[in-house]
């Protein structure tokens, strides 16, 4: 390496004085360094959100770029509130929320307190059991539709071996009363791997000596699950409700491909409707409103969460 | 294990474990299985009743997958005999080639996107984490809230915005616009997952350099660099599942040049509805990477899922 002026004079001098000279101070290492990731969200995430607030307030509608854009205040909002379909949406939503949490929370922890017991080759299965929830919902989720065909489909299949109904008889994605449960069947199949590795981690968590000083005191196993083991992983399954919850809230690809909202009306989550408001009957500045109302829910609603989580934590 | 120990469970209750995991284990393999199986099915085989778990193997699938035909009359085919394997498949439902599909190109355009945008957030991801572990930033706290915050939206809620600034930069249905879009997405993730491992490396590292007379981008790049690159290489398969699998955006910004296969592979429709067998051999040749990635990942799953919160 050919040593040059600068060099020389770094390596005579102390090495405070000498960084100065040979590089860039920490201060503008730690800007250029920041800078660009800032800059990037800023425009992809920051500006966009600004100009969906500005859009909320008018009747825009991006397939009329030249259309006359009128302010109205906060009439998107009003519509939106008091539209009677929206809150149709918030508790198809609300019902996928609540049970596919449910269902993945019993049957995650299930998992997680079964592989704890460090069975041979519980590491393999864990490997395996994860495999749904990497994968592309959308490309799973529209293969999904052929497993729930009537007749032909598998799922439809394996039910009537077990129950003697007629695989022809109950179409999952096509009656009202089953469509709601079969977008809650195929994201339980996805994420219910997501909140078992969470609690495996929380179970791990637990130092052994816990249990032994409670085996010294002959606490029954049962009182010791209770007392130790429950409250300990509380903390993890809190953590990955919260994620779930995030995720489910946004939950567009998988239920998009599966029922496509339909039939009727009955799994229309709120993303679905946005998605129709928006890009099929180009409604921008009702659909920019509506999208905000999401967020701040969105928003508000996890901000208290993390509250609880941490009063839970620091016990 | 000779000594007795109390949290070590039992022979018989591992056994039980051990029989009801693997029970587990087996139902929720059965769809991906499935598809597997389906990709390698006829067409009539695919759709029978009882469903066939035993049957003749066949490519047609994946023929029909790369392949556009033209169905053509009789006197057409017996003047055209095939000349290759794929050609035979095709020329026996009475049909040709009539040139290739548009799944090569998609598939390709997934792996452009998606490499693209994994390189740039995770090359930004780097700097900025480096930044957040080692130095005093103003707002600090604050800052990296606001970047995981931007993954807490719905796409669709910023697509709207996004969908028009693109229109006015000619950013529609481009991969660059995309890799722009996606690395915005994945470098909240990038950055907190890397912010964690960086932090794991000792700074006295970085200071014994800086003595020896490197300087803080020396330090950064011959001491800090190859010592976080486990964290960076699975940061950066976490940034390319991402990428890969991303539906919402791509369906609302691409429509021809930029399409990736998520929005594609649903729409493979064959005569008289979707082509089931052509559907899955596209799926499984989508989805098969991802599952070679999650096995080399096992070991930093929780973390990349959890972006770092929970780190064993």
């Amino acid at each position: 390496m050919s040593e040059t002026v600068m060099d020389r004079a770094a390596s005579a001098t102390p090495t405070k004085v000498a960084r100065r000279i040979k590089g860039l101070s920490d201060r503008t290492i730690a800007w250029i360094f920041v800078a660009p990731t800032v800059f990037l969200l800023l425009a992809v995430n920051i500006f966009p959100l600004i100009w969906t607030i500005r859009l909320s307030f008018t009747n825009f509608r991006a397939n009329r770029p030249n259309g006359e854009v009128e302010w109205i205040g906060l009439r998107n909002y009003q519509r939106i509130l008091t539209d009677s379909d929206v809150w149709l949406t918030m508790q198809a939503t609300a019902h996928f929320l609540f049970w596919t949490i449910f269902f993945q929370v019993i049957l995650g922890f299930a998992l997680a307190w079964l592989i704890n017991r460090k069975f041979k080759g519980n590491d393999l299965w864990t490997t395996i059991i994860v495999f749904p929830m990497m994968l592309s919902p959308a490309v799973v989720g529209n293969f999904w539709t052929f497993l729930y065909q009537p007749q032909i489909g598998l799922f439809n299949y394996v039910v009537a071996f077990f129950t003697g109904a007629d695989p022809a008889s109950f179409s999952m994605i096509g009656e009202v009363a089953l469509a709601p449960w079969a977008i809650v069947i195929v994201d339980t199949w996805m994420w219910t791997p997501f909140v078992m590795l969470i609690c495996l981690a929380g179970l791990r968590s637990i130092p052994d000596t816990i249990y032994e000083a409670a085996e010294c005191d002959r606490a029954s196993k049962w009182r010791q699950f209770w007392t130790i083991t429950v409250p300990m992983v509380l903390p993890f399954l809190m953590l990955a409700v919260l994620f779930r919850g995030i995720e489910n809230f946004k939950m567009f690809d998988l239920v998009v491909q599966l029922t496509g909202g339909g039939p009727g009306n009955t799994t229309t989550l709120t993303s679905i409707d946005l998605k129709r408001e928006a890009f099929e009957k180009w409604r921008t500045g009702f659909s920019s409103a509506y999208a905000i109302i999401l967020f701040v829910t969105v928003f508000g609603l996890a901000s208290i969460y993390v509250k609880a989580l941490n009063k839970v934590k620091e016990r | 294990m000779s000594s007795y120990s109390i949290t070590e469970a039992t022979g018989r209750q591992k056994w039980v474990a051990g029989v009801l995991v693997i029970g587990y284990a087996l139902i929720t393999l059965m769809p991906l299985l499935w598809i597997l199986a389906t990709g390698f099915k006829s067409s009539p085989d695919s759709i029978a009743y009882p469903p066939k778990v035993v049957f003749e193997p066949s490519l047609e699938g994946y023929v029909n997958l790369f392949t556009t035909q033209t169905r053509q009359s009789a006197e057409y085919l017996e003047a055209n005999p095939p000349e290759t394997w794929y050609e035979e498949i095709v020329h026996d439902k009475g049909m040709v080639i009539a040139g290739p599909s548009r799944f090569g190109e998609r598939f390709m355009n997934s792996v452009i996107i998606g490499f693209g945008s994994t390189f740039l957030s995770v090359f930004l991801g780097t700097l900025a984490a480096y930044a957040f572990s080692r130095y005093r930033i103003p707002l600090k706290d604050d800052l990296l809230f606001f970047i995981l915050s931007t993954r807490m939206m719905p796409p669709i809620a910023i697509a709207i915005p996004i969908f028009l600034m693109f229109r006015t930069l000619g950013l529609s249905d481009t991969h660059a616009g995309m890799i722009l879009l996606y690395t915005a997405v994945n470098l909240s993730l990038s950055v907190w997952l890397l912010k964690g491992f960086i932090d794991e490396i000792p700074r006295e590292y970085e200071e014994a350099a800086l003595i020896d007379g490197y300087t803080r981008f020396q330090a950064f790049y011959k001491v800090v660099l190859p010592q976080a690159a486990t964290g960076i290489a699975s940061t950066a398969i976490f940034c390319l599942i991402f990428s890969w699998n991303e539906y919402a955006f791509a369906v609302l910004l691409t429509s021809g040049t930029a399409q990736t296969s998520p929005p594609f592979i649903p729409t493979i429709i064959g005569v008289g509805g979707q082509d089931w067998p052509a559907v899955a051999a596209g799926a499984t040749i989508f989805l098969v990477p991802v599952m070679v990635f999650t096995i080399l990942l096992r070991k930093h799953l929780l973390r990349g899922i959890t972006f770092g919160a929970v780190r064993k």
